[in-house]
Order: C-alpha cells, then structure tokens, then sequence
C-alpha cells in the first residue's frame, strides 16, 4: 500500500530551491514514435505489418522476417512482472536524488518482455497493467501499475514524477468569469489542490457564478486581465512563485472569417487574449515555473493550454479565431521547447465547440465546460501532454493525423467542419 | 537450419598464442586509451624480443578509442600491418581476437599479431560510457534508473535466484574465491581479504546486488601475440596451442529474460572439436563483472547442468589451490574492469597458468585452460558469448 503523500509545510525561503535535474533525454528518432504515444497516454510498440510480430525496443527493420513495415500500435495493457530490482545508486544525477528506485523486467501479454518503471504497490511476480507517459525530460517511458487500484496509488513516489496531479499543489486559473473557468476551479478543488487562484478582469464588473466560486473551498479569486501587461505582471509579482499548475481558462471566440469583417479590430481583439495573452503569461510565470521543476511535492508541473481543435486546421466558419488559436498553438511548442529541463509539461486540450454563448448556434455534439474541466483535470492526474475533448475533436484529430492536406481541403468547402 | 558437424571445422594447428601481457590497473587515470594500449604494445615487442615491424597483424578491442578505430592506431603507433581488424565485443572480445588472429596466421594472411586491448577511465568515464553504450540502451534501458549493467545484471540475478534456488551466499563464494586468489595477483587492485559476512552485509548497489558483486571500473590493458608454432620455437616463447574456441551473438533472443548465454548452442562442438571434457579441464576463466554470469558459465559450458550452478559451486573449493580453479588471478571483481581489457584479461592470465608463468599462485601442473568471453548489455542481456580452450607445453 502506498502512503499517502502529506501536504507540505510552508517553504522556508532561506532555504535553497532545489534545481530540475532530468532523466536521460537522448532517443534515437525511431523511438520518438513512442514518446509521442506517450504524451497522449498511449502504451504502443511496433508492430509488423507483414509478420504481425511485436518488437522492442524501437528498430528500423523487423527482427523475425526483416520487413521495413513496423508500424506504432495500440498494445494490451496486461503483463506479469519476472523480475525486478531496486536502484541503490545511479550514475545519472535524477535517478541518484530519488534512489531507491524499482525498475523490472514485465512479460507483456503482448508477447514480450520490456524494461520498466514499476509501482510500489506490485507484488513480486504479479500481474502488471503498463502506462506510457512522458517523464520529466519529455521523452515516453513505460510504467507498470498494479492490475488494480491500490489505496493512495496516485501517491506513488516513481508514478508522481509522470504525473501532474493537482493533489496539493497550487493552481491558477486565468479567466473565472466563464463557466469554464469556473468548472475548472471546482474540478481542481476536488481534486484537492491546495489553493486554486482564479483570475477575474474588471472585479468591479459583475459576472454569473462569482458567489458559488468564491465558496469553492480553496479558492481565491484575483486581479487578473490577460490582456494588461501590468495586471499580469502584477499578478506574477505576487503568487509567481507559487503556481504549480498554470491553465489558461481565457479565450476570445467570435463567428466569421476574414472577408466578410470590417477591418482588424475584433481580429486584433482575438490575438490580445488568444496569443498576447499566453504570451504575457508565459513571460510573467514561466521563468518561476521552469525554475521550481523539481520544488518538492508542490514543484511546479504543468501549463495547460485550452485551445480550439481549429487550432490544428483553419474552420472558416470560425476563421479569424481559427488563427489567432493556430498562433497560440504555434506558440505552445516554444513553450515546450523552453521549458525543456524544467520538467514541467505543457499539456495542449484541444476540443471541439464548447457549450457557451458564443458557440450557440452550432450543432451538437458539444463539449459541456464541467466536461472540458473533468477532461483536463483527469488528464493532469496522468500526466498527459496532448488531449482532445469531445467527439468532434477526436474525430477531428483523427483526420488531421490520418493526413492533414486532406482534412485542410474538406474544411474549405461548405460541409467541410 | 541444420547443425553442421563440428568435424568440418579445421583444428587450429600449427597455431600459438603468446606472451602474456598485462599493463597494471589504476582506479583512475588523466592517460587516454592510446596511451594504454601503446604500453602493452611496446610491452609485447620488448618481451617478445621482436621489432614494432615484424608486427603484420593487428587486433584491437577497446571503447574509449574515440574518434580513432584500430585504423588510427596504425599511425599513430608506426605500424604497417596487412592484417587489421577491431573488434568491438567487450567481454567477448578476448576469446574472439584470439580465434580471428589464429585463422589469419594459419591461412599465412599474417604472421605475427598482437592482439591488444586497453581502456581509459577518466573520473567521468564511465557515466558517459553508459549515457551512449548502445542505441537500445539509450532508447529503453538508461532511461529506468540509469543503472547500468548494476540494474540488468541484478534483474537476471533476481530472476535466476527466484527459479533455481541460488542464494546470495552461492555467489558469494565465488567472489570470496576470486579475492583469495587475488591477494597473490600483483596487479589485483583489491589488495585485502574479503569475507562472506563482508560479502553478505556490503552496500547495496542495485538489490539483489551489492558492492562485492559488482566490479571496479577502471583503466588498464592486456596484450598476447598469436603466431605459428615454429615462430614462437625460434623466438625460444613458451607457447599455449588452441584446442577449439566457439563465438556466438543474440543466442536465445526468444528468452525473455537471459537464463543462458550462447555457449550452451555451441558446446558440443566445443568440447568435440578440443577433444576433452569438462573433467580434464585444470582452470576456468569465465567472464566475471558479476557472478551469476560466472555461474551461467558453468552450466552453460557444461560442467555442471543447467540450474545446478549453486549446487555446484557449493561442492567445489574455486580458489588456485582447489578442486575447481577459477578466475585464478582474482578476476574483474578483484582486479578491477579495465573496459574492453576485461575481455581479456582471463585469456591473459590462463596463458601465464597453463605456460608455468603465473604472477600469482600457480595453480599446481595446470596444463589445460578454458577460458570464457560475455559482453555488451546491449539491451536487456549480454549479446556476445565466446569460449576457448588451451593447452599449454606440457598438455
């Protein structure tokens, strides 16, 4: 049984922040393919097209009939743990801060052994379910979890390094004043963050849910307008160093494309709070953020960014606002990119048309914001980097991997969405 | 696939290996691995009482050459072979130089070859070693606890212990063994006794494995010539004929976790094409860096069955003065791992053993060697396996 992990005390600033150290980060490009699975919570191995066989780890050529067609697949989860060992001393600085660390050898019901991280909680020679997340140099590793929940399983020392649980850490949400934004604060308080901040532009001004969200347990509701440098900068002079989770609730979504507007203003209104927004909060909190990577059970350990699945590919219905999400995305890759070392995540949650005003008029399926909040929050507590919510977003996910050319051509004619 | 008849294989007649050379380990050393190997390179002209020229055949095994090969050496140390070959095979690299070597000199491609392994080991060596040994071992293994060959040499010995019933206190007595032997090895860089209690209580590393299971990088080299038996008369060299050697890689990749190395493919052939059984063997040397591999060995070697390996150990005194000589200088875990050199460093010392040139304990009217190679942990068990055996003048 895992003990539970206890919320910890108030940091003593005379003390010295610990620094991020990383795991081995170097892979072959083959093994990329795995890492990107991974990042979505999806445990693939190759698997020959031409013999079926399952191989690992990653190759160019297949090693039972030699065929080139290894292709990445979804793996049954089961195995059985054959051996194991307990890694006193390491010579990779990460591991040897976080000694005693349990890796084993599992029998996969797919047909072959691997090398994994494996759960406290499994017992000697028992039956494993495997996970791949990303750990945190960013690259897919495999983890063997007991067959079936274990009391505090989330608290596992070696699973908490692949996971950006919110159980005692500190959030902050950037736009309270939509439903969404307020889902997220209760999803995050129930998920037992230890303080949820949840910014709110124009305090003076009133807005639908501020009682119920100002009672959520633990949250405090703060100045926060992403599209005042100040108000940010502000904001990040105050609780900077204490934001563990970082999700961008605030978003501008107007109907129309580009030729049927007058002028720039509401295009300019987009970019203020969909790119010049994450960008001013990532120049306000990233540097604290990516310098308390590894700050003890409350180190900072995720940026989240709610992005429209248009985001992807330009929906013309939604054109301008398509763009001003394809340049936020843009940006979360350069946000990866230097964040790399820190060990904090930046999980993309792509969905579909959300159930709010200013996407009334569109048809169903559509994303409910308790279901967006469910979905994210849920998606921090495995660890995740890219998400999609809703089945338009699956779907829509789907067609751009399946080729994006393709899906790019069906958007531009009238029936395309 | 049909197993082909070990009598189509050619004996290795007319061929010797010679003058066993070992340049003394250091823990650390600032010196790259030219610097090492030149030593035994100068060490095998000078003792051999032959000229760098009359070298027309060249061997080299080491990992810290980088950015040179064996290809480099040739200038850098002035020599002009017509045979050059490097072999990249880590513990197996030994046996395998030596079987490479004898077929050059007995088809006439070379006369003369040195065979030559050496290791650096600056005072980040070996994490650097481990960060890049293999595109496996970078993609699936590092990554879980950067462990090294620790963490999957104590994987196997987890998985061996829990299905043949060995304990801890089997291998203890091989590395007990090894350090007795040892003590009378002057270049074994463990100079004092080791206990089983010590063996038992030690730090550990990597469980089941503790600090006397596992050995001491460090840099060092080893050398032997091979030439023809009438070479080697004219040089007046005490001379070691090889009997039969066997090679063989990704034996058993269908195991999933490594129960048995590549020898036991290969051992009839082995033992037929020398032409002795395992009773007339008077030392082993098996590759050592930890010893469940040793025991693997014995039975995969066959002397002993498969999963008997505890039981025999526990009915044999491996030190030089017992009923089963083994890793009679101490082996890596008390000389220390000198990289690649530790593939042949068991190949060094039967020559020494079974010639009358002991530096330590002779192992008494040793006339007969076998000597074993285990290398690169590429994944998740070692790739290379090799064995030769040897007789020596009076065998």
């Amino acid at each position: 049984m895992t003990e539970a992990i206890k919320r910890p005390r108030r940091k003593d600033p005379q003390k010295r922040t610990v620094l991020p150290t990383l795991p081995p980060t170097s892979r072959s490009r083959r093994a990329l393919g795995f890492s990107v699975a991974a990042a979505e919570g999806r445990f693939v191995l190759q698997k020959c097209d031409d013999c079926e066989a399952v191989t690992y780890p990653p190759r160019e050529a297949c090693p039972k009939c030699l065929s080139m067609n290894l292709e990445w697949r979804d793996m049954p989860e089961g195995g059985k743990l054959i051996a194991e060992t307990t890694i006193q001393t390491s010579t990779n600085v990460y591991f040897r801060e976080r000694t005693p660390w349990r890796v084993g050898t599992i029998a996969l019901d797919a047909g072959i052994p691997v090398l994994a991280h494996i759960h406290g909680d499994i017992a000697e020679g028992g039956r494993v379910r495997m996970i791949a997340r990303t750990d945190k140099s960013g690259q897919g590793v495999l983890m063997a979890l007991p067959e079936q929940e274990t009391e505090n399983m989330a608290d596992d020392k070696q699973l908490r390094e692949l996971t950006c649980d919110p159980k005692h850490r500190r959030a902050l949400i950037t736009d309270g004043r939509t439903q969404l934004g307020q889902a997220m604060a209760k999803a995050l308080s129930a998920a037992g963050a230890s303080t949820v901040f949840v910014g709110v532009a124009e305090t003076w001004r009133p807005f639908a849910g501020a009682d119920a969200l100002a009672a959520i347990p633990n949250v405090e509701v703060i100045a926060l307008d992403v599209t005042d440098t100040v108000s940010v900068n502000e904001l990040a002079s105050e609780i900077g160093g204490k934001v563990d989770i970082l999700i961008n609730t605030a978003e501008y979504v107007r109907a129309g494309g580009a030729m049927d507007r007058d002028g720039i203003v509401t295009a300019r209104d987009e970019m203020e709070v969909n790119y010049f927004g994450p960008l001013r909060l990532i120049q306000a909190f990233g540097p604290g953020m990516r310098f308390r990577g590894a700050d003890g059970v409350n180190s900072a350990c995720a940026w989240v960014n709610l992005l429209s699945v248009y985001a992807l590919s330009n929906w013309p219905a939604y054109g301008s606002t398509s763009a001003s999400q394809a340049a936020a995305y843009s940006l979360s890759q350069c946000l990866r990119g230097e964040f790399h070392g820190s060990g904090v995540k930046v999980l993309n949650a792509l969905f579909g048309p959300l159930e709010e005003d200013w996407r009334q008029h569109l048809p169903p399926p559509k994303v409910t914001p308790e279901g967006l909040a469910k979905a994210v929050v849920g998606a921090l507590q495995q660890g995740l980097e890219e998400l999609t919510v809703g089945a338009v977003a699956d779907d829509f996910l789907t067609r751009w991997k399946q080729d994006p050319r393709v899906l790019a051509r069906e958007l531009t004619q009238p029936e395309g969405a | 696939m049909t197993k082909r008849d070990a009598r189509v294989r050619q004996a290795y007649d007319g061929v010797v290996a010679a003058v066993p050379i070992t340049i003394p380990y250091q823990r650390y050393s600032p010196e790259p691995a030219h610097w090492w190997i030149a030593r035994a390179l100068g060490e095998l002209v000078r003792t051999a009482g032959i000229t760098p020229q009359d070298i027309d055949g060249f061997c080299v095994s080491s990992f810290t050459l980088f950015p040179d090969t064996a290809v480099g050496l040739t200038q850098h140390l002035g020599l002009t072979p017509r045979w050059l070959d490097h072999i990249p095979m880590g513990g197996a690299s030994g046996v395998v130089s030596l079987r490479r070597a004898a077929r050059a000199v007995q088809c006439g491609d070379a006369e003369m070859v040195a065979c030559v392994s050496g290791d650096a080991n600056h005072v980040d060596s070996f994490r650097r070693m481990l960060s890049s040994f293999s595109r496996f071992a970078q993609d699936a293994s590092y990554p879980y606890g950067s462990g090294g060959p620790n963490a999957s040499f104590a994987l196997m010995t987890d998985h061996y212990m829990k299905t043949t019933g060995a304990m801890r206190e089997d291998f203890g007595k091989i590395c007990v063994a090894q350090r007795d032997n040892a003590l009378s090895f002057p270049h074994a860089l463990m100079k004092k006794p080791l206990s089983l209690e010590q063996y038992i209580s030690a730090r550990p590393i990597s469980d089941p494995i503790a600090l006397f299971d596992c050995v001491m990088p460090c840099a060092g080299a080893e050398a032997f010539l091979v030439m023809s038996e009438d070479a080697a008369k004219n040089l007046d060299l005490p001379a070691v004929r090889v009997l039969s050697t066997i090679e063989r890689h990704n034996a058993f990749p269908d195991d999933p976790i490594q129960i048995r190395g590549g020898w036991e493919m290969d051992r009839d052939e082995f033992w037929a094409m020398a032409g002795i059984a395992p009773d007339d063997v008077d030392l082993l040397e098996t590759y050592d860096d930890y010893p469940v591999i040793s025991m693997m060995q014995f039975e995969d070697l066959g002397f002993c069955k498969k999963g008997e390996g505890a039981e025999f150990v526990r009915g044999h005194d491996l030190t030089n003065g017992g009923s089963f000589p083994h890793n009679t200088s101490g082996g890596q875990l008390s000389v220390g791992q000198a990289g690649a050199a530790g593939g042949y460093l068991g190949l060094v010392e039967a020559l020494r053993q079974v010639t009358g040139t002991a530096l330590g304990r002779q192992v008494e009217g040793a006339k007969t060697a076998v000597v074993s190679g285990f290398g690169m942990i590429n994944y998740d068990r070692g790739l290379c396996s090799g064995a030769a055996a040897l007789a020596g003048p009076g065998a």
